[in-house]
């Protein structure tokens, strides 16, 4: 009897939690996200693991009425084993630790950087990319060679998301539900006119972030600028370092495609530099839509299919969360 | 810029194309930074005008501190373009693989003492990559790429400096990385001294720490 088969996938990482389920020739039947916003400040992590432990349920329960499939028809679990804060990591690991052991079905544990390239992979079409993955808390440029992804150029410091989004609150700016900081960041920024000279730090193929931070939040203290030219000159800098170094190793590496992705990916200023440095080396660009860029379930999922295929299952003894687990660390048999 | 005859690019780079072409009977190098269209143009020039001096000018000092570089010949700062000897060898990036482990390690002895003169001089290069290095058939390594280099004799940009050539060797070289900043380290140590390589190795892995997700005891790994 044919058995249809599907990959529950869960991530938990940082401030989202999310349920993705998707089958084996990576159809995507569910991805439910929920995401934690704090009331002041940035993320605390046992806050978020907290939010992550009253939703599992109830996200869970949307992701199968999504998929319309019943729970006994999973015969994978995934689930997000680092990088990222530990609490909410150890959540989602025990959800799925849970789930696996109950349908007595294998688990697999995926690194969430590597989840972020394949799922842009299966959604743009990309085949072997040069990806910048730009979100809160990782700022990447890597390249598959020789069995895993290569780390090309990465922040010496902060995170591009991370750091628009300490300016925005620093500005007074307050998230809501669905308008993230970088959107809002984004919105004003396109009323700004003037470019304020700003630390611009390109080291090699790495950039650093934390002085352009300073510099900004420094000025918008001394309130001689509008917050409109702040923004805008904040995403400006920011955006032309990390396409520089995108850039460097586009030539580096020679690859005939460049994948945009991670949260900050949503932006289209930051879109629309990327794809010009793109078509100038002849390459083919491509952006994760959204809610495959942002942290998600469907990614853990699809990467927990590519990983079974090739025969990579986490025994529960080996499943305890991976905070600092780099993308290059990771073996990645299933590209030749 | 007169007499420059059919120039040849040979090189589109990410951040200047590379022309190859004779000028007053000499064979040269026209390095040409060309506008950046994706960010703002006024930031585009001030870092193009800055990176072209700035090259030409310690792509020069580099030599009294002892390190071939390409001799200069021309400096066209509203054209971003320097015109600069031609130098006839390999990058260091396309023979690495096929030679011999102790040819590697002599020739990364030579690169660590060549960016310990650089230190000891003041000068961060700023991309120490080995597709920045070329060997001549003389067996010399010349060092080019000066454009995010750095005067100052900072421990921690000698760090950073340093961290990035092991991030490269790592990304590049995957297979050898290790064995190769290793001896790198030790032709540094013959220029610089034990107990300033001592204090750079421990900036080095401060620097490393700062970065996004980095397993502190792994170092060395």
């Amino acid at each position: 009897m044919m058995k249809k088969s599907y990959c529950l996938g869960i991530e938990s990482t940082a401030d989202d939690f999310s349920v993705g389920i998707s089958n084996f020739d990576g159809k995507i039947l569910a991805n439910v996200i929920s995401a934690y916003i704090p009331e002041k400040g940035g993320i605390h992590p046992r806050e978020a693991a907290r939010h992550h432990a009253e939703v599992a349920d109830k996200v869970l329960e949307e992701a199968f009425k999504k998929a319309k499939i019943k729970l006994k028809e999973i015969s994978i679990i995934a689930f997000s084993q680092g990088p990222g804060l530990g609490p909410c990591l150890r959540t989602g690991a025990t959800v799925a630790r849970a789930l696996a052991a109950y349908l007595n079905v294998p688990l697999v544990g995926v690194n969430h950087c590597v989840a972020h390239i394949e799922i842009g992979k299966l959604t743009t079409g990309a085949a072997d990319p040069l990806t910048l993955y730009v979100s809160g808390g990782n700022t990447i440029v890597s390249a598959f060679d020789s069995g895993r992804y290569r780390v090309f150029g990465e922040t010496l410091d902060i995170a591009l998301g991370n750091c628009l989004d300490v300016f925005a609150r620093e500005a007074g700016l307050s998230q809501r539900a669905g308008l993230p900081f970088g959107a809002m960041v984004e919105k004003i920024a396109g009323k700004g006119k003037k470019l304020i000279p700003l630390p611009y730090t390109v080291k090699g193929m790495d950039v650093s972030l934390s002085g352009l931070l300073t510099a900004t939040v420094n000025l918008l203290k001394q309130s001689t600028y509008s917050l409109e030219d702040l923004c805008y000159s904040l995403q400006e800098t920011a955006f032309s370092m990390v396409t520089e170094i995108t850039e460097r190793a586009l030539t580096h590496t020679e690859k005939k495609e460049v994948l945009l992705t991670g949260g900050v990916a949503a932006n289209k200023r930051l879109q629309s530099m990327i794809k010009y440095i793109a078509e100038e080396h002849d390459a083919n660009f491509c952006v994760a839509p959204t809610q495959f860029s942002i942290d998600n379930g469907a990614m853990i999922a699809w990467t927990g299919i590519l990983a079974y295929r090739h025969g990579v299952t986490t025994p529960v003894e080996k499943s305890f969360v991976r905070l600092k687990w780099r993308l290059e660390e990771v073996a990645i048999p299933w590209i030749k | 810029m007169d007499k420059v005859k059919a120039p040849i690019l040979i090189k589109k780079g990410a951040e200047a194309n590379l022309y190859l072409t004779e000028w007053h009977g000499r064979k040269v190098v026209i390095k040409k930074r060309l506008a950046k269209k994706y960010r703002p143009s006024r930031l585009d020039n001030q870092i193009r005008t800055y990176r072209t001096t700035h090259e030409a000018q310690i792509m020069h000092e580099a030599k009294n501190a002892g390190v071939p570089t390409p001799t200069i010949f021309l400096v066209d700062m509203k054209k971003t373009t320097i015109i600069m000897e031609f130098i006839d060898g390999k990058q260091i990036k396309q023979l690495f693989s096929n030679i011999s482990v102790d040819k590697r390690k002599k020739i990364c002895f030579k690169i660590g003492e060549l960016v310990g003169r650089l230190h000891e001089y003041g000068i961060i290069h700023g991309d120490l990559t080995t597709s920045n290095m070329i060997l001549n058939s003389e067996g010399k390594i010349f060092f080019v790429d000066f454009g995010l280099c750095e005067k100052t004799k900072e421990l921690e940009a000698k760090g950073v400096d340093l961290h990035l050539m092991k991030r490269a060797l790592q990304s590049t070289h995957f297979d050898f990385a290790d064995e190769c900043f290793k001896a790198i380290i030790d032709g540094y140590t013959e220029v610089v001294g034990s107990d300033t390589a001592k204090n750079v190795l421990d900036k080095i892995s401060e620097i490393k720490k700062r970065g996004r997700y980095v397993a502190e005891r792994k170092e060395g790994n």
